[in-house]
């Protein structure tokens, strides 16, 4: 039976993950999407006031793009795939 | 239809028969896309026996699957094999949960609005679902007919897509309304 995984080593990985940037989850404009809806999806996915969803709105909408959270890999990854089920344009990226 | 109305707990439309058959023959024929994406999938053994499902590892060539089953990064030309590596496994990893999700909210549509229409009620919840399932309609047909954010009410008469641009404007009303009716 293989020894269990050691936690420290996970601590460790953490440890050097806080120095890094934290990853982002970018919503991208696209001509379907309602506004209204948009706004309704952040509000309801990350428990966004109306007035921080509206504004991330109209980025998305007038700059084409927003970055609509950020965090460790696995919460952006699990953001982007509930985006992705609300049928929202959104991708992950580490900034350089 | 009427707009959708709140009251309390619950949001309430009535649909004549026509909307229902077109909003039911739209939700399937998404859900038989995503169903027939599914049945494309790699089979393996070992995924049969550990449950861990795993999707296709490239985007569908699809316009309008690919729409709906969006790439989780957005890579240039100059992206590197381990970054492509990386894209192609977050898909695999997830596709299989993201197609269920977007089956399971057309489901919940074709339940809750009989093929003759009628009054229709439901959920908070259940209005998520529609929302996310009239959204995936929108998105399918927006992406066939070319949506563009200045696209005109109407087409001219002699354009082939002007009876379906029709039922797409239909959906948008449709969904703002039940976007309203769940602010509210």
């Amino acid at each position: 039976m293989p020894a269990a995984v050691d936690p420290q080593v996970d601590q460790e990985v953490d440890e050097l993950g806080k120095t890094d940037k934290p990853w982002q989850t970018v919503v991208w404009n696209d001509p379907v999407n309602l506004m209204s809806y948009v706004t309704y999806v952040f509000q309801k996915l990350f428990g966004y006031s109306r007035e921080k969803a509206t504004k991330l709105m109209l980025d998305v909408h007038h700059k084409g793009k927003a970055v609509v959270s950020s965090g460790s890999k696995d919460k952006v990854e699990s953001d982007v795939k509930k985006l992705h089920a609300a049928g929202l344009w959104a991708t992950m990226q580490k900034p350089s | 239809m009427k707009p959708w109305k709140r009251r309390g707990a619950r949001v309430i439309a009535g649909f004549d028969q026509q909307e229902a058959a077109v909003l039911r023959g739209l939700v399937r024929q998404v859900e038989d896309m995503l169903r027939a994406r599914a049945d494309s999938a790699p089979k393996d053994e070992l995924s049969e026996l550990t449950g861990i499902r795993t999707g296709p590892s490239s985007a569908p060539d699809d316009p309008v699957l690919k729409r709906l089953l969006p790439d989780f990064y957005r890579l240039d030309e100059q992206a590197g094999p381990q970054e492509r590596a990386e894209m192609a496994a977050l898909r695999s990893l997830h596709e299989p949960e993201l197609v269920d999700a977007k089956i399971g909210v057309a489901g919940v549509v074709l339940e809750t609005l009989s093929p003759q229409g009628g009054e229709v009620r439901l959920s908070l919840e259940q209005a998520d679902a529609w929302l996310s399932a009239i959204n995936d309609v929108r998105l399918a047909l927006g992406t066939a007919l070319d949506v563009q954010e200045d696209m005109p009410d109407e087409l001219p008469e002699d354009d082939p897509r002007a009876p379906h641009l029709a039922v797409y404007h239909w959906l948008t009303y449709m969904q703002e309304s039940l976007v309203q009716a769940m602010a509210a």
